[in-house]
C-alpha cells in the first residue's frame, strides 16, 4: 500500500483512468498512513468514513473525464466545507459547521476529488511556525521537533508526509511558499485575483490567495488549473484569460530573462542560502535562460508595510467573530463584556497582538502616520517590481532567509518570527505570482527553497522556469517516517 | 516607538479584547518592539506618492437587482451560540 | 421664545440666539435587493427570514455590489443638482454593535459616490436655497428588539445590508419649518426620481439632527451636538427646540457644551447624551479591500439623465406658465408626485373648453378633505381622475350648480360613480330653461304679494328671500344666475 502514497498526483490519476487503481484504493491508503501519523498533528478534523463512502460512489461511476477523478484530498481548514467543521486554527470557531463551501474547494470536488478532512493552520493563518494553532503544534516530517512552517504547516506537513497527494493552502505574506520550502515540496501563490477568495475564512483581503502545494511542478501546475477560476461572488476576482497550466507546461525556456535582485542579499543571511542561490542561477543559466542584475531599490520597507497593511485588515475581518452568530461565545454580564471576553478567551495571543496592531494603526490620529503611509510604501514597492519586469520576464529568490527551526525557538520573539517572511512578503504586497521548489539542502539534511516571482498572470511562466529547474535540481526529500511506529 | 499601558487599554476597549495588568504588559512590551520595527518606514519620503489600496487594476464588478437568496434562516441561526428558532440573542442591551 | 415664519430665535434676558440646523438623512433605496447581496429587501417578513450568509457576515462571505442601487443613488443626485463623482470608493466604518453583524458597516467616507448639490424651499416668504454636502450610499444595520425577552436582546438581521442613501446637508436650515419643508421636498424629489418611497413610518426615511446655537448676527458656528435616528417631522421639531434650549441655557450659565451624540426620548420629549466620553468612537475608517473603488464612465450618468423625470421646482414652473396657476397652487399639486399625476389626467380628462382654476379648487378642496377624512394617499383616491373631471365639466357647463355639485361628489365617492349618471338618475340637472322659471317666479310673486310691494318701495334686502323661495321651489335645481336676472325683471 505504500506504494501508493508514494505517488505523485499525476501518476494516482493515470492509474485510475487506466482502472490498475480504484478511488477507495488510493482513498484508503492515504487515511491509513494519516492514521499511522497522528503524531504530526496535521489533521484538525477527519472526514475518513465520509472519503471512503464518496469513493466507492466514485468507483461505480466514475467520470475519467475529470481531472482529479476520485483522488482524495485534505485541504487547509481555512477554506468552508459544507458540513465539515471549520476552525480557522481557531478557539473561536471550534463548533462552526458551514452550511456552504468555498470557490476553490468546491471546483477540486467538480474536477472528481474527495475531501479527506481539514488540515492544521496557524490561527486565522497568522504565523509562520503553525505554533499559533489552537489545536496544537504540527510536526515537520524533516525532522521530530522541527516546525513545518506556517500558516498552511498542516498542509506542508500532510504532503511532504504523503498523508496526501496534494493540498491547497493560503498565502498572505509566505503561508504557502514558506511552509513547502520548510518541508521540501511545491507551493505556488498565484496572482491575487486568481483564485476566489469566496468561502475562505479571510485574514487579510487585499493580500489573501489561495494556491496549489504538490510534490513536484507538475501536479502543481494540474491542481492551479483547477482552482483558478473567474467568480463573480468575489469582487476582487479577475475575468482573465486562464491557461492550461498542465497542459501548456514545458521546460523549453531558452532566452528568458530571469532577474537576481541585489536587495534580497540580506545581512546574516547563511551561506548556504547565498550557495543555494548561486546553485539556482545556474541551473536556470543551464536551460538556457538568461541572468540579469536588477534592482527592488524598497525591498527592505516590505516587511515593515506588511505589519500595518495585513493587521489593519485583519483588525476589520475579525471583528465578525463576536459570540452572536456562530462560534465560540464566553458568559458576560451585558453585551460588550460578552464581546470582551468572548474574544479574549476565543482569540490565541498572536491574533489578538495583530489586531490590536491593526486597530492602533487605523486609529484617529494614527491613520495616516501608520495606514496611509504603508499603502503609499506598497505603491513604491509594486512600482519596483513593475520597473523590474521592464527587463526581465521573472525573477528568482531564495523562498525564505533560513531552513525550518525548531518547535518554540521563535515563538517569543515577533519581529525575529516575522523576518522569516522578508523574501516571501513583497510578492503579496504587489499581487504577483511566485512559486518556491525545493532546491536543496542546509548541513542538516533540511529541505531548502527557491523562489520564482513573476509577471501578474503569468503562472504558465513560472511554472515553466520551476519545471525546467526541477530536471536539473533532482532533489530528493530526506523523510524517514520516524513518526509511525 | 514604544506603547504605554494607556494605549495598550484604549486599543482593547476598541478591539473589544479584554486585557487585565498582565497582559497588558506584555502587549506594551510586544508591540513596541513591533512598532520599532515598523518606524523603519519613516525614512522614506512618499509625500508625492499615491497610496496602494487594491493590486487589482479593475473597477467593481456589478450584480444585477435580483432576490436570489431565500429564507435560509434556520441555516443561519443554526450556528449561532443561544437556542432560538428566529432570532439571534445577546445579553439585554441597554440604551 | 419667538416661533414667527421666517426666524426662529431664542431669547434670553440679554441675548437673542439663532439655531443652526443640518440634516443627515437616511433613505432607504427603492431596489428589490440589498446593497451587496442578494437577499429581499421587503418591509415586513417575519424575523431574520430575508438574510443571507453575506448579511449575517458568515466566514469568508463577499460583498457584490447592486447595480440598481448605484444607479438610484447617482439618479438621487441628479435630482439633488449635485456633482456626480465618477470614482467613488467604499470604506469600512468599524465599531461592534449587536445588530450590526460584520463589525463593520460597509459605507463611503472619504470619496462619496455624490458631491454638492442644492434643494430649493418653497417658503410662504419665498424661496430659500439649501446646500447638500454629500450623498453617499451606505448598508442599514439590522434591529434589535429589547422588549420581547425580559433577560435578553433579540435581533433580527432582515434590514442588515439593505442601501441607504446618506444625504448631508449643510448647516442651512433656521427654523422648525425648513425643517419641515427641507424633509417633505427631499422625500418628494425622491419619489419623483423612484429612488425612495419616503415611507417614514416604516422607518425608509430618518435622519441625524445636528443642532448649534449661536448669538443673533454671529457668524461663527457653535459646538454642535447629533440627535441621532428621528424617524418623524414632529420628533424632530420636538428634538430640536429641546436641545436648542438646552444649548442655550447651557452657555447662559457660562457652562461649555460638549460636542456627542444624543438620542430623543420620545416619552419624556427631551434628548441624552448616548453615550460616555471615555467610551468616545473611532470608527477607524478604511478602503474596504473586499470592493474595489466604483467607477462608472459619463455614457452611463447620462443615460441615467435621460430617464429623469420632470421633477417638482419644473413642474411647478410649467404648472404657472401653461395652467396659469398661481405659485401656491402650483406648489401644493406638485409636492408629491402622486398629486401631481391626478391633477394632470384630471386635465387632460376636462377636454376642451376647460376650467382649470375650479379643478384645483376641487381637488384641493373637497378631494384633499375626503382623502384627509379617509386618511388615503391620492393613489387609492375613491374618485377617480376621469369622474371628477367630468364633474367639473358639468359645472362648468352649467348643467348643475356648484351646491348639487356637493351633493353628487359625496355620491361619487361610494364606488367612483359616475357624476354624469347620478345627475341622470336622480334628475339632478339644473333648471336653466328662462320659459319655466318665469311660471315658477310668477308663481311666487303672486304667493307673496306684500313682500313684493316692500321691496318695490325699497326694501332692497328681500331680494334674497325671493332667490331663496325660487331655488327652494325647484328644489335647488335652479340656475341662480338666470334666477338673478327673471327677478330683477319681475319684481
Amino acid at each position: 500500500m505504500s506504494e501508493i502514497t508514494n505517488q505523485s498526483l499525476t501518476s494516482l490519476a493515470q492509474n485510475i483512468k487506466d482502472k490498475k487503481l480504484s478511488s477507495e484504493e488510493i482513498t484508503k491508503a492515504f487515511i491509513e498512513r494519516s492514521e499511522k501519523s497522528k503524531e504530526l498533528n496535521t489533521y484538525i478534523s477527519e472526514d475518513f468514513s465520509n472519503a471512503i463512502d464518496k469513493a466507492k460512489k466514485f468507483d461505480q461511476n466514475p467520470n475519467l473525464n475529470l481531472k482529479l477523478p476520485g483522488i482524495p484530498i485534505a485541504v487547509k481548514d481555512l477554506f468552508c466545507t459544507q458540513n465539515v467543521r471549520t476552525t480557522a486554527g481557531s478557539k473561536i470557531l471550534e463548533n462552526f459547521i458551514p452550511t456552504y463551501e468555498s470557490t476553490v474547494t468546491q471546483n477540486i470536488w467538480d474536477e472528481g476529488a474527495i475531501l479527506l478532512g481539514k488540515l492544521n493552520c496557524d490561527e486565522f493563518a497568522m504565523g509562520s511556525s503553525n505554533e499559533t494553532s489552537f489545536y496544537g503544534n504540527v510536526q515537520n516530517p524533516i525532522d521530530k521537533g522541527l516546525v513545518p512552517g506556517g500558516s498552511s504547516g498542516g498542509s506542508a506537513a500532510a504532503l511532504s508526509g504523503k498523508l496526501t497527494p496534494i493540498t491547497i493552502g493560503t498565502d498572505t505574506g509566505g503561508s504557502i511558499r514558506q511552509p513547502a520550502s520548510f518541508t521540501g515540496t511545491v507551493g505556488l501563490k498565484p496572482t491575487y485575483g486568481s483564485c476566489s477568495r469566496y468561502g475562505i475564512v479571510a485574514f487579510a483581503s487585499s493580500l489573501d490567495q489561495a494556491g496549489p502545494m504538490a510534490q513536484n511542478v507538475k501536479d502543481c501546475a494540474l491542481l492551479q488549473e483547477v482552482i483558478s477560476t473567474y467568480d463573480k461572488k468575489d469582487s476582487t476576482s479577475i475575468d482573465f484569460k486562464r491557461n492550461e497550466f498542465s497542459k501548456e507546461l514545458t521546460k523549453d525556456i531558452k532566452g528568458k530573462k530571469i532577474g537576481i535582485p541585489k536587495e534580497y542579499r540580506v545581512d546574516g543571511m547563511p551561506k548556504e542560502i547565498e550557495e543555494l542561490w548561486q546553485k539556482g542561477i545556474q541551473y536556470v543559466k543551464d536551460c538556457g535562460a538568461e541572468i540579469i542584475d536588477i534592482s527592488l531599490p524598497n525591498t527592505s520597507y516590505a516587511l515593515p508595510t506588511y505589519y500595518i497593511v495585513a493587521p489593519a485588515e485583519a483588525s476589520s475581518n475579525l471583528a465578525r467573530y463576536d459570540g452572536v452568530k456562530y462560534g465560540f461565545r464566553a458568559k458576560g454580564e451585558n453585551l460588550i463584556d460578552m464581546y470582551e471576553k468572548t474574544r479574549s478567551e476565543g482569540f490565541g495571543a498572536e491574533v489578538q497582538r495583530r489586531i490590536m496592531i491593526g486597530t492602533y494603526v487605523l486609529s484617529s490620529g494614527y491613520y495616516d502616520a501608520y495606514y496611509l503611509k504603508a499603502q503609499k510604501v506598497r505603491k513604491l514597492i509594486k512600482n519596483d517590481f513593475d520597473e523590474a519586469y521592464k527587463k526581465v520576464d521573472a525573477i528568482l529568490t531564495p523562498s525564505t532567509p533560513s531552513s525550518a527551526f525548531k518547535i518554540g525557538e521563535k515563538k517569543d520573539d515577533p519581529v525575529s518570527m516575522y523576518l522569516n517572511d522578508i523574501f516571501t512578503v513583497p510578492v503579496n504586497l504587489a499581487g504577483l505570482p511566485a512559486i518556491s521548489i525545493p532546491a536543496g539542502h542546509d548541513a542538516s539534511g533540511y529541505p531548502l527553497g527557491l523562489q520564482i516571482i513573476g509577471k501578474a498572470f503569468k503562472e504558465q511562466e513560472i511554472l515553466n522556469i520551476a519545471y525546467a529547474m526541477e530536471d536539473k535540481i533532482n532533489f530528493k526529500n530526506n523523510i524517514t517516517d520516524w513518526w509511525i511506529k | 516607538m514604544s506603547i504605554d499601558l494607556k494605549t495598550i487599554k484604549h486599543i482593547s476597549k476598541l478591539s473589544r479584547i479584554s486585557v487585565d495588568e498582565q497582559k497588558a504588559e506584555k502587549l506594551a512590551e510586544d508591540l513596541s518592539s513591533i512598532f520599532e520595527f515598523i518606524e523603519k518606514l519613516n525614512q522614506l519620503n512618499t509625500d508625492k506618492v499615491e497610496p496602494l489600496t487594491s493590486v487589482a487594476e479593475t473597477s467593481l464588478k456589478f450584480r444585477s437587482d435580483e432576490v436570489k437568496s431565500k429564507n435560509i434562516r434556520e441555516q443561519i441561526i443554526k450556528n449561532s451560540p443561544e437556542d432560538n428558532k428566529d432570532f439571534f440573542v445577546v445579553p439585554k442591551v441597554v440604551e | 421664545m419667538s416661533k414667527n415664519k421666517s426666524e426662529y430665535l431664542i431669547e434670553r434676558t440679554n441675548n437673542i440666539y439663532e439655531v443652526v440646523i443640518g440634516l443627515e438623512v437616511h433613505a432607504q433605496v427603492t431596489s428589490n435587493s440589498k446593497l451587496f447581496s442578494s437577499s429581499s429587501t421587503k418591509f415586513g417578513a417575519e424575523p431574520n427570514t430575508q438574510v443571507s450568509l453575506v448579511d449575517a457576515a458568515f466566514p469568508g462571505m463577499l460583498p457584490v455590489i447592486n447595480e440598481f442601487c448605484v444607479k438610484q443613488a447617482i439618479k438621487t443626485g441628479i435630482g439633488l443638482r449635485a456633482k456626480i463623482n465618477k470614482r467613488s470608493v467604499f470604506d469600512r466604518k468599524n465599531y461592534f454593535y449587536a445588530d450590526l453583524p460584520q463589525g463593520y458597516q460597509i459605507s463611503q467616507f472619504k470619496y462619496p459616490i455624490v458631491g454638492e448639490g442644492t434643494v430649493i424651499l418653497d417658503m410662504p416668504d419665498g424661496q430659500k436655497e439649501i446646500g447638500i454636502e454629500r450623498l453617499h450610499l451606505e448598508q442599514d444595520a439590522g434591529k434589535s428588539i429589547h422588549d420581547m425577552d425580559p433577560q435578553n436582546t433579540l435581533v433580527d438581521l432582515n434590514r442588515s445590508g439593505v442601501a441607504l442613501m446618506e444625504i448631508v446637508s449643510k448647516p442651512d436650515l433656521r427654523t422648525l419649518e425648513e425643517v419641515s419643508t427641507y424633509i417633505k421636498k427631499l422625500r418628494s424629489i425622491m419619489r419623483y426620481l423612484g429612488t425612495c418611497d419616503g415611507n417614514m413610518q416604516e422607518g425608509s426615511l430618518r435622519a441625524d439632527v445636528n443642532v448649534s446655537v449661536r448669538l443673533k448676527d454671529s457668524k461663527e458656528l457653535g459646538t454642535r451636538c447629533e440627535i441621532k435616528n428621528v424617524n418623524s417631522i414632529k420628533f424632530m421639531q420636538m428634538a430640536i427646540d429641546y436641545e436648542a434650549n438646552r444649548q442655550v441655557d447651557l452657555i447662559e450659565d457660562g457652562k461649555i457644551i460638549d460636542q456627542e451624540t444624543r438620542l430623543f426620548d420620545i416619552r419624556k420629549n427631551e434628548t441624552r447624551s448616548m453615550r460616555s466620553k471615555e467610551d468616545a468612537h473611532d470608527y477607524r475608517y478604511f478602503p474596504d479591500p473586499d470592493l474595489l473603488p466604483l467607477e462608472v464612465s459619463d455614457e452611463f450618468i447620462n443615460e441615467l439623465k435621460s430617464t429623469i423625470p420632470e421633477l417638482p421646482d419644473d413642474k411647478k414652473k410649467r404648472f404657472i406658465e401653461e395652467f396659469k396657476l398661481s405659485a401656491y397652487e402650483a406648489t401644493i399639486l406638485v409636492s408629491d408626485i402622486e398629486i401631481s399625476k391626478y391633477f394632470e389626467e384630471v386635465i387632460s380628462k376636462m377636454g376642451k373648453n376647460q376650467d382649470i382654476k375650479l379643478a384645483v379648487n376641487w381637488i384641493t378642496g373637497e378631494l384633499f378633505a375626503v382623502l384627509n377624512n379617509k386618511n388615503l394617499e391620492i393613489a387609492e383616491s375613491p374618485i377617480s381622475a376621469e369622474n371628477l373631471a367630468k364633474l367639473v365639466n358639468l359645472i362648468k357647463n352649467g348643467t348643475i350648480s356648484g351646491k348639487i355639485a356637493k351633493t353628487i361628489f359625496e355620491l361619487m365617492i361610494d364606488g367612483d360613480r359616475d357624476p354624469q349618471k347620478i345627475v341622470e338618475e336622480k334628475g339632478l340637472k339644473q333648471e336653466s330653461d328662462p320659459k319655466a322659471l318665469e311660471a315658477l317666479i310668477d308663481k311666487i310673486i303672486n304667493d307673496n304679494r306684500e313682500k313684493a310691494i316692500e321691496y318695490k318701495q325699497g326694501k332692497e334686502k328681500l331680494f334674497g328671500f325671493f332667490v331663496g323661495q325660487a331655488m327652494k321651489a325647484s328644489g335647488g335645481k335652479a340656475n341662480p344666475q338666470l334666477i338673478n336676472e327673471i327677478l330683477k325683471k319681475k319684481l
